[in-house]
């Protein structure tokens, strides 16, 4: 019995060294984006107190960063690809699954397939393709967002569809409703579940996504958090005060969505990796 | 008849279109693009053949290097992290406080964009190991990143700092399947824990390693924004990977045309990769 409990003791000595560890860039960037220039440079691991606190950092970052624009641009542009994605994904995976056809199979493995192109592959001719289309803005961002996460959506959809029995949609097909009435009302919120991992990986991939909105948008007042962060880090390249300040305030936003869903969070990459 | 056909199209045509206009289609046109002098700029890119595949393998050399770099990475990055994210499932699994608080700490660096960790790293090696290298007198913590192996070694601790907490909890659900009877009996004929680990544990948790395995190995084949904020490629093209190389080629560079056949040969390495891991699920499935 004491052997066990000694035993016990250790592993939760490693833990706690193993957590401290993993925590501990996070601090440094967090103690030192509150010193000066200076006070980095003298002393990366001291507490940013005295003569090297130096707050004004956050002030100048903030400004420099356009913050609240660059948020509103990541929050709007996830926020809405996220919800396009759900809708048409959710809606097209049903009708994969309850149309059983050969071109509705074909669709399908398509869609699946697409999983093996990495985006590089299709960078160059898609910025070309977009230009020529006139999408090279916000608003095409968020359809390409929609074309890219069309394939792990509906595959998800489609597995989880499968194992809806279709008797209520039948019923209310002869009750009179016609097929967004049933999708709607019948089909799309017995999806709860896979909404939710759906939701959380799109919104997760697309909210710190750079290379897309970089090839695709490039007015400055379009810029979202990680393309504002790489053009500031250019700017500012060896100022690590401003640097670590901006880089902590564009933390703070997932930070705090981690806090709230991380139980979501959790289980919806769960999911979406074993599939 | 006809109806359900023009529903069908209703449901399915917005995202088909979406998808075929952002994959497929330049998916094809990058092919017919690898076999071209195109430069990004001019409209008309004439044909050459293979030409930009000859020119891969023989002049320079620089994406033969960036591949064997990305694959020496991959190959440790998929034993560092399936270790570690292995090793943190049992630790948080065991019957203990704070467990939760543990997964969450470890799960973390997840969260936070690769571009932005590429940059928190940066300056921990610059800045941080440097500091405590100068006091404590320890010369391999000075001058991280500024070498070839301390840039593979940067790039491998950013990336197993960002990835186990992910493997961890997809160990953690395996774990979790296990069956407590399989333990307790164990347990009563008198196994010890290394006994336990190695013959109910790791057998039972083997699905899981190989969605793990294939996890990291296509991720850190893909790595792009923590390679290209952490060194940028260098020094001197040295830390390169694959993705990072493709990039410059283009927009360096403007060979357009190679930097398509690039692509083209890194689809078919990311291809091949999934589809074994593909392979090596159904088979095991079938198995059991």
């Amino acid at each position: 019995m004491r052997k066990k409990s000694l035993k016990s003791i250790l592993l939760s000595i490693v833990s706690v060294i193993l957590a401290i560890t993993f925590l501990s860039p996070l601090y440094i960037v967090l103690t030192n984006s509150f010193k000066t220039q200076k006070g980095i440079f003298l002393d990366a691991l001291s507490l940013p107190f005295g003569e090297i606190f130096n707050p004004s950092n956050y002030v100048i970052a903030f400004e420099r960063l356009n913050f609240l624009n660059s948020f509103k641009n990541s929050l709007l542009i996830t926020v809405i690809s996220v919800v396009i994605i759900i809708l048409f994904t959710s809606s097209a995976a049903w009708m994969l699954v309850r149309t059983k056809s050969k071109t509705s199979t074909f669709i399908f493995f398509m869609f699946a397939g697409a999983m093996l192109i990495p985006f590089q592959s299709v960078m160059l001719p898609l910025v070309r393709l977009m230009g020529i289309l006139g999408f090279l803005n916000p608003r095409g961002l968020i359809f390409m967002y929609l074309g890219f996460g069309s394939s792990l959506s509906i595959i998800l959809y489609h597995g989880f569809i499968k194992n809806i029995p279709k008797e209520l949609e039948e019923a209310a097909t002869i009750d009179g409703c016609n097929k967004f009435q049933v999708f709607w009302y019948i089909v799309f919120p017995l999806l709860k579940p896979i909404t939710m991992t759906v939701a959380i990986l799109n919104a997760m991939w697309i909210w710190n996504d750079f290379l897309l909105p970089q090839l695709v948008i490039n007015r400055p007042e379009w810029h979202t958090i990680p393309l504002r962060m790489f053009f500031f880090f250019g700017q500012f390249a060896k100022q690590w005060n401003l640097g670590l300040a901006g880089l902590t305030i564009s933390m703070i936003p997932i930070i705090i969505f981690y806090v709230f869903a991380q139980k979501y969070i959790v289980r919806g990459l769960m999911e979406g990796s074993i599939k | 008849m006809k109806n359900s056909k023009l529903w069908f199209f209703v449901f399915v045509g917005p995202v088909l279109l979406a998808f075929l206009l952002v994959v497929i289609i330049p998916t094809l046109m990058g092919i017919y693009y690898s076999f071209t002098d195109w430069d990004g700029i001019v409209n008309n890119a004439s044909w050459v053949g293979l030409r930009n595949y000859f020119d891969i393998f023989e002049k320079g050399g620089d994406f033969l290097d960036s591949f064997i770099f990305t694959a020496k990475f991959a190959a440790t990055t998929v034993l560092t992290i399936n270790i570690i994210g292995f090793s943190l499932a049992l630790l948080v699994t065991r019957k203990a406080k704070y467990n939760n608080v543990m997964r969450s700490v470890f799960f973390m660096p997840n969260l936070i964009g690769g571009l932005i960790l590429g940059f928190i790293w940066q300056f921990v090696f610059t800045n941080a190991f440097n500091y405590v290298g100068q006091m404590l007198g320890l010369d391999f913590l000075q001058g991280w990143l500024s070498t070839t192996a301390t840039g593979f070694w940067g790039l491998v601790i950013v990336m197993t700092w960002q990835l186990s907490g992910y493997m961890m909890i997809i160990y953690i659900a395996a774990l979790q399947n296990i069956p407590k009877s399989l333990i307790e009996a164990a347990e009563i004929d008198g196994a010890t824990s290394w006994q336990k680990l190695k013959g109910i544990t790791i057998p039972l948790v083997a699905p899981a390693f190989t969605i793990g395995l294939f996890l990291t190995l296509s991720n850190s084949f893909k790595l792009f924004d923590q390679n290209l904020s952490l060194t940028g490629g260098g020094p001197f093209n040295s830390t390169q990977m694959l993705a990072l190389n493709i990039y410059e080629t283009a927009f360096v560079f403007n060979q357009f045309g190679r930097a398509q056949a690039k692509a083209v040969i890194f689809l078919v390495v990311i291809a091949a990769i999934t589809l074994t891991q593909i392979y090596f699920s159904k088979k095991r499935e079938v198995e059991m």
